[in-house]
């Protein structure tokens, strides 16, 4: 078998140079243009029940009675269970968190509520029928008795004296009181400064709202104790293992979690939710599998929401714009029970990104994580960072104001410079490396700034509100290495996992613990394979999200798969290559330094014709008649990836906007978006990332919110109450790149899942706020409605 | 509550099958015959993820009563590609990006190619306009927009 | 998020419909589902029986007849959309249909239906006002005319009898007037957040005739009566689109106007301010 023996595959490049780097087109699109594909909700399993999980309506509420009778004698209902039942099975029943803080309270967090409901959307009952729609008749028979309590929906007021706790555990709402940075450093810097800028915000929650509502189909098999179980995941085996050791009780290596088809995730489908629990625990109540498929409804109000912050931040200035220091207060709603990161993503993910791209000498922030009778709170794409970074770019923003200068060439003055890396910043970050500037220089041309000022200026002449909003970002990817985030608080590890796999018959299989949500893995994870092993993509195929055929793995969250991921494959294909190279030395009879390496052959330099292909290689492992002395046969490799540091990904987004006065219609004119994610694998996928991550970012600021009334219960609880943005309401984007390679990794990638949403807030808000500045308006918070902006030019008065 | 014996002819193929009056079409096709193409993504008629074609027409299949649609040429996603081979709007979602998770995107394709059996050259704002109906919440439609534009330029009609 | 159960009926005529509406209970026609479905779902209605009137036939022409465009019941928002002669003849109404949800909402949403509901925020039904059209019903007792001023009563609540089906619109189009619907989206909902449709007949640099309707401003579609007296014998110009305008606050429900998540009613009684004036501006600048 030889190179000239593969075909290239259509739409893929002939042979593997140049993989690496290209925009092949997916091999993952047929399955899911065809209607093939199948999402968790699509499996079905012979002899099958489902599952519908009675919710509360209230906020904040002591369960008096539980009445499930009528339910139980309904036709076609197998069992209703109660969160009692689930403590008389004696299982672990509890769902931790996987990040401590100094000082953090953590209550208990059931499967199913037993004394009180703490927030609207906890699941009191569970029913199990023969369908769907019959397990839904029986919630409606469900009865069950509340006694009301107070409720608390707002983080900052939770805190406040005189409240009801949430959990007894924390009498005045507070789980944690973080600090980081240097407060005698920063209240110098704030004495001395020329200026003091401040600003007073609010990061509304986001409701995730990926297409594919959560689900899960557990089948428990009575005659081997083993538990499968299909489920909307981002990382299956931390589910296998929050599913063991924290819910369930099944050992680890009785449970197979397999995360199929995934529907979008941003954040939302990594944490352990009681709901896939309860549907395992349901199956092996009842020996026989069952599925549950969340509403719509259901995903509003049990879905982690993202931000929710309060925030008043200042930053300290010289007359020539230089920054002295930031300070930040936030208060973070972390809701009703700690979600599994959701005390990391206020704390070290937000606070240690408060200097952006700037030099900022001296920083402190401080927040308090506070519970309220909320859902629970937890990453959500950007997490922490894009919190931090809209801190840091609101504040660069009324800087740029106190000292008169344009907002861009404030910017740029404070801007860590290239020589400077790798920049140990105040706020506890290495970051890796970076060239500012010139993404800034980018994007800056790429809608002509000068041009646009001037235009900006006669429009106003005519009664027109231009905007021009230039947001900077770096953010810290990846949550590696292990032992760093462990010195955090982590209470995971941090690494990847991959096998390399040749078969005998030449073929290459790459196992990733990583888990795919539409990211293309499967495609960007071959062209690495290809890359480092010069094999035909076609011969290459990529398993992910089954616990059984992958051994172990992390998962995918915080922009980390093709820097952990793919880092972790090229470790190993490299090993598997080294392992080749001496059995090609061995073959060719010659010594290391005369056999080259070059798209998949391995030659004597010099003479070509002498030459062993990779492929053939592999099945010379596996027949092992002709090793060298001592080698074991076979051609895989396994590699645990634990990364030196984060990475670092950065740029420049602008957003120009005009701004109806009269309506409070925001329109974006130009969106232009400049990213640097290290080395590219895939243009087009790439690509796609940041279209996505400035939707997301776009919606955040202009559209979505979520609002709780007065009874603590969600107001926007459908789609057609909470603005999940439409084709109409995003404009066409342009995006450019500048590659400045991480040296934290064998790839050089730093990530992309998450740069543009960080950017993109804040660099539409800054937009906005740029547009109105001839009103005076000095900031506006998310998301900014129309309501909101007429209200501002004080269209209610 | 009512049941009722209907015949929906899917992609070509009829099937005859029992319902209750309250069945949605989107769960006749999925649970009683196994097309799960269409996706549940709001039940509110809002997200698009569940459209098909009923007689021609693109509509929410989550807000049509199966029993309503009873002697109805229906054409689901699973009917759009013939043997293997993806038809130009498919390929062209393909090779644009149009698509991440993929959830959204059976709808997608059947509004973005009804529309284009009529449309007429088209500008973006119009494509948009079209699938004004189907969310995605991954791609941020630009490139969704590429693939409808792109099939419409190079001759529309025969997209489906 | 599941209807509750229900029998269903298929009437194949008009009057087997008005006979099963009159002998079931409770019994409601179907048509469409768009309007009624989505309510059912979240158990805002939960009728026992419903009547599909979807197959009869003859309900889903479009003719015009002399002095008026008669819409069948069952026309389909983009049939009137996408018909030359409203929009010709009436094209507040093509406009506010073209406008109707999004795509899939269009093809299998009624006109019959969308009228007959009561939704507030409707679009066709600024239009309907606006134009001065007749609803035709049929009921037990045979036929019935009603104008469009007549009809809506009250937040999910219509003149239509429990036992009468609407058959028919009937648009006037004898005069030589213009007309136009303006529609404010609420993204969120697709519906309108401010919908106003305007017509005007003007004579020798006057204005004869002004109508002005308006929707998901109130529990129901209103005409802007101030502003219609602001208009009528005023002379053609920009100018009267502002002076008019100014009269919308007269006309304003007395119960309130509508507030939900995406504007306020303080908010939206401005922005109605806004696009009457804007609408009214357009049409006498066409006048």
């Amino acid at each position: 078998m030889s190179d000239a023996a593969e075909g290239g595959g259509v739409g893929e490049p002939d042979d593997a140079e140049g993989v690496f780097g290209s925009g092949v087109e997916r091999r993952e699109d047929i399955p899911l243009l065809t209607g093939e594909g199948d999402y968790t909700a699509d499996v079905s399993r012979p002899g099958m029940a489902h599952l519908a999980i009675r919710r509360s309506d209230h906020a904040h509420a002591r369960i008096v009675d539980i009445d499930t009778s009528e339910a139980e004698a309904m036709e076609g209902v197998a069992a209703v269970y109660t969160g009692e039942d689930v403590v008389d099975s004696g299982v672990p029943n509890s769902i931790p968190t996987a990040w401590m803080l100094p000082g953090l309270v953590t209550p208990q967090y059931r499967i199913l509520a037993t004394d009180k409901v703490r927030h609207e959307g906890s699941g009191v009952a569970a029913v199990v029928a023969e369908s769907p729609q019959r397990a839904r008749d029986a919630l409606d028979r469900i009865d069950v008795e509340y006694e009301e309590l107070d409720q608390v929906t707002e983080p900052v007021e939770a805190v406040e004296k005189d409240v009801p706790p949430v959990h007894e555990e924390a009498e005045d709402n507070v789980a944690f009181d973080f600090e980081l940075g240097d407060e005698e450093a920063v209240e110098e810097a704030f004495a001395d400064a020329d200026h003091v800028a401040s600003v007073d915000l609010r990061q509304p929650r986001i409701v995730p709202n990926a297409m594919e509502p959560r689900a899960a189909v557990a089948e428990w098999e009575d005659r081997t104790e083993k538990l499968r179980v299909w489920m909307t995941s981002q990382n299956p085996h931390l589910h296998r293992m929050l599913l063991s050791a924290g819910t369930l009780g099944v050992p680890e290596n009785r449970i197979e979690v397999i995360a199929p088809e995934v529907g979008g995730g941003f954040g939302s489908k990594i944490y352990h939710y009681p709901d896939e629990a309860v549907t395992a625990w349901c199956s092996m109540q009842l020996g026989r599998p069952v599925k549950w498929r969340a509403s719509r409804q259901e995903g509003y109000v049990t879905d982690c929401h993202g931000r929710d912050h309060d925030t008043t931040a200042e930053i300290a200035l010289d007359d020539d714009g230089t920054v002295r220091g930031v300070r930040a207060e936030t208060h973070a709603g972390l809701g009703a029970q700690l979600s599994q990161f959701g005390t990391a993503t206020p704390s070290y993910l937000y606070a240690t990104v408060l200097s952006g791209q700037y030099t900022v000498p001296a920083i402190h922030c401080r927040v308090v994580g506070a519970f309220t009778n909320t859902t629970p709170v937890d990453a959500y794409r950007g997490a922490g960072r894009a919190e931090g970074i809209y801190v840091i770019e609101r504040l660069m923003d009324v800087g740029a104001r106190a000292v008169g200068m344009d907002p861009a060439e404030f910017r740029r003055k404070n801007l860590v410079q290239p020589e400077e890396f790798p920049y140990e910043s105040a706020a506890a970050l290495v970051y890796d490396s970076g060239e500012y500037e010139r993404a800034m220089d980018k994007a800056l041309e790429h809608v002509g700034y000068e041009d646009l000022r001037e235009r900006q200026e006669r429009l106003r002449e005519e009664g027109r509100y231009l905007g021009i909003g230039v947001a900077n970002f770096v953010e810290s990817a990846g949550l590696s290495p292990s032992g760093l985030a462990g010195d955090l608080g982590s209470q995971a590890g941090g690494w990847e996992s991959s096998i390399v796999r040749f078969d005998s018959t030449g073929t290459l299989t790459v196992m990733a613990g990583t888990a795919d949500q539409g990211q293309g893995h499967r495609t960007t994870y071959a062209q690495i394979a290809a890359e480092e092993l010069g094999v035909d993509l076609e011969d290459i195929e990529v398993i992910e999200g089954d616990t059984d055929r992958i051994p172990q793995g992390m998962g995918t969250y915080g922009s980390r798969s093709a820097s952990v991921g793919g880092g972790a494959i090229a470790r190993a294909a490299r090993e598997v290559r080294s392992k080749a190279r001496e059995i090609a030395e061995h073959q060719l009879e010659a010594s290391s330094e005369d056999v080259v390496f070059d798209d998949g052959t391995f030659h004597i330099e010099g003479a070509p014709d002498r030459s062993l292909h990779i492929q053939e290689i592999a099945h010379e492992a596996y027949l092992g008649h002709d090793l060298p002395e001592g080698m074991d046969p076979g051609l895989e490799e396994t590699n645990f990836y634990d990364p030196e540091n984060f990475t670092y990904p950065f740029g420049t987004h602008v957003a120009v906007v005009e701004v109806d006065p009269e309506t409070g219609e925001t329109s974006i004119e130009e969106y232009v978006a400049v990213d640097d994610c290290g080395e590219v694998i895939n243009p087009m996928i790439v690509e796609g990332q940041v279209h996505g991550g400035i939707a997301q970012g776009i919606g955040a600021a202009l559209y979505e919110g979520a609002a709780y009334g007065d009874d603590g219960t969600l107001e926007t609880r459908r789609m057609d109450e909470y603005a999940v943005p439409h084709a109409t309401q995003l404009p066409d984007f342009e995006t450019d790149n500048t590659v400045t390679p991480s040296p934290h990794n064998p790839l050089g990638v730093k990530g992309v899942g998450e740069s543009a949403t960080i950017a993109a807030a804040p660099a539409v808000v800054s937009a906005v706020v740029d547009a109105l500045e001839p009103f005076d308006i000095e900031h506006l918070d998310m998301p900014i409605t129309p309501e909101t902006v007429w209200r501002a030019l004080g269209g209610a008065e | 509550m009512s049941e009722h014996e209907i015949t929906l002819t899917v992609n070509g193929e009829k099937h005859e099958l029992r319902v209750e009056a309250r069945t949605l079409l989107v769960e006749a096709l999925r649970e009683e015959l196994g097309y799960t193409g269409a996706n549940v993504g709001c039940e509110t008629g809002r997200c698009g993820a569940c459209t098909v074609r009923v007689d021609g027409d693109a509509l929410k299949s989550c807000t049509r009563f199966a029993v309503q649609a009873d002697g109805a040429e229906i054409e689901t996603v699973e009917g759009l590609s013939e043997e293997g081979e993806l038809s130009g709007l498919q390929a062209s979602f393909k090779r644009n990006h149009g698509l991440q998770c993929g959830f959204c995107t059976p709808g997608m394709l059947l509004t973005a190619g009804t529309f284009l059996e009529d449309a007429e050259d088209p500008s973006r704002a119009e494509i948009r306009e079209a699938i004004e109906g189907n969310l995605c919440r991954c791609t941020g439609y630009h490139n969704i927009v590429d693939a409808v534009e792109q099939v419409a330029t190079d001759g529309g009609g025969e997209s489906l | 998020m599941h209807a509750d159960g229900f029998e269903y009926h298929r009437a194949g005529t008009v009057e087997e419909a008005v006979d099963l509406l009159g002998s079931i209970p409770d019994a409601e026609p179907l048509a469409g589902a768009h309007g009624l479905l989505p309510r059912m779902k979240t158990d805002e209605e939960s009728p026992p029986a419903l009547v599909d009137i979807s197959r009869i036939e003859r309900l889903s022409g479009i003719e015009r007849d002399g002095g008026s465009l008669t819409v069948g019941a069952l026309a389909t928002h983009a049939d009137i959309a996408e018909s030359t002669a409203v929009r010709e003849h009436a094209p507040a109404l093509a406009e506010a249909a073209g406008a109707v949800g999004d795509l899939q909402v269009r093809a299998g949403g009624t006109i019959g239906g969308n009228l007959a509901h009561g939704d507030p925020r409707v679009d066709p039904a600024a239009a309907v006002l606006a134009l001065k059209a007749k609803t035709t019903l049929r009921g037990p007792d045979g036929e019935r005319t009603l104008a469009a001023s007549e009809l809506f009563e009250g937040e999910f609540e219509t003149a239509v009898g429990a036992d009468e089906i609407v058959t028919a619109l009937e648009v006037p189009t004898d005069g030589a007037g213009t007309s136009a619907y303006h529609k404010r989206r609420n993204p969120l909902s697709g519906y309108a957040a401010v919908g106003v449709a305007g017509y005007l007949r003007c004579d020798e640099g006057a204005i004869e005739e002004a109508r002005v309707g308006v929707t998901a401003v109130g529990p129901h579609p209103i005409r802007l009566r101030g502003v219609e007296a602001e208009l009528e014998g005023a002379s053609a110009e920009a100018a009267t689109a502002a002076a008019a305008a100014d009269r919308v606050g007269e006309s304003l429900p007395a119960s309130g106007v509508r507030s939900d998540p995406y504007a306020s009613a303080e908010f939206r009684s401005h922005l109605l301010s806004v696009d009457t004036e804007d609408l009214l501006g357009g049409l006498l600048g066409d006048a």
